[in-house]
């Protein structure tokens, strides 16, 4: 594969892995897509809704996470599992300025879409060289 | 005192060895990549299976899928979803960094172990979760029988 620069980076090492109340935490599956003035991150949080995502930004870490209701039936036995539950967790580190001001967050039919506009010029911060 | 040598005990003591080594190997990979699905070969998208004496309800993972895109069918004892889930346009310049997404068509069938009353039952898309209730046949119900006293 060749070398691209990647203005965000999935921090794989810090993936959450643990039971906190008794609850599990999930990576969701991300798309990363950069176009030239900004960042996209598409990430699959099936049973979250628009008031049980948060998405944080500190200092150059991202993280998205998600909470999830149930899933229990009433009065029904859980059968047959391809799936568990629990809440969605994902860290990514920013290797490119962001505007931080204008990130977006949506949720569309449980899946989080993530607008990172990067830093125009204008706030690329210019070093002057001395002439000596 | 020497304990005699007893092959299926030596056997048992190694499945169970065996057995532990594979729990602390399932442990570590659990905790070093959490994955959303336990059952990474499972396809897309995957189901729960719920059930109690009135029928079953079966819960589905489709994100990102529009409702008008799934298909339901019923036929006998068999539920069928078909569906498709399409990368959304990029516009020009635009290139992936990264792409775990399903993207493309889907089709799973599955048998339940009762006739399904077609004609009830009902599918409701939320949040990417898709809940498909599917009451049992009347006629499928087992029926009480009273033994009379002679």
């Amino acid at each position: 594969m060749a070398e691209e620069t990647r203005a965000l980076q999935v921090r794989e090492e810090t993936r959450p892995a643990h039971v906190e109340r008794a609850r599990r935490v999930f990576a969701p599956a991300v798309d990363i897509v950069e176009t030239h003035e900004d960042i996209w991150v598409l990430a699959d949080m099936p049973g979250v809704n628009q008031d049980n995502v948060e998405v944080t930004l500190e200092k150059n870490v991202l993280t998205i996470r998600g909470r999830v209701q149930g899933p229990t039936l009433e009065g029904y036995t859980l059968d047959y599992a391809e799936y568990e539950g629990g809440d969605y967790e994902r860290t990514f580190t920013l290797t490119e300025d962001i505007d931080r001001e204008k990130i977006e967050a949506t949720m569309k039919q449980g899946v989080l879409h993530l607008r990172l506009p990067k830093a125009g010029p204008a706030r690329v911060r210019r070093i002057p060289v001395k002439a000596v | 005192m020497i304990e005699p040598f007893v092959p299926w005990r030596e056997i048992r003591r190694m499945e169970r060895e065996m057995e532990r080594m594979e729990r602390e190997m399932d442990r570590l990979f659990e905790s070093f990549f959490p994955r959303r699905r336990r059952f990474m070969e499972v396809e897309f998208p995957p189901m729960n299976v719920w059930t109690n004496e009135e029928g079953a309800v079966v819960t589905v993972e489709v994100p990102g899928v529009n409702p008008e895109q799934l298909e339901i069918a019923v036929v006998g004892d068999t539920l069928t979803l078909r569906g498709k889930r399409l990368a959304d346009d990029l516009p020009e310049g635009a290139r992936y960094q990264r792409r775990e997404r399903f993207q493309g068509e889907f089709a799973r069938s599955l048998q339940l172990p009762f006739t399904i009353d077609a004609e009830r039952v009902e599918a409701q898309y939320e949040n990417g979760i898709l809940t498909i209730t599917l009451p049992r046949a009347e006629a499928d119900k087992p029926k009480r029988i009273t033994v009379q006293a002679a």
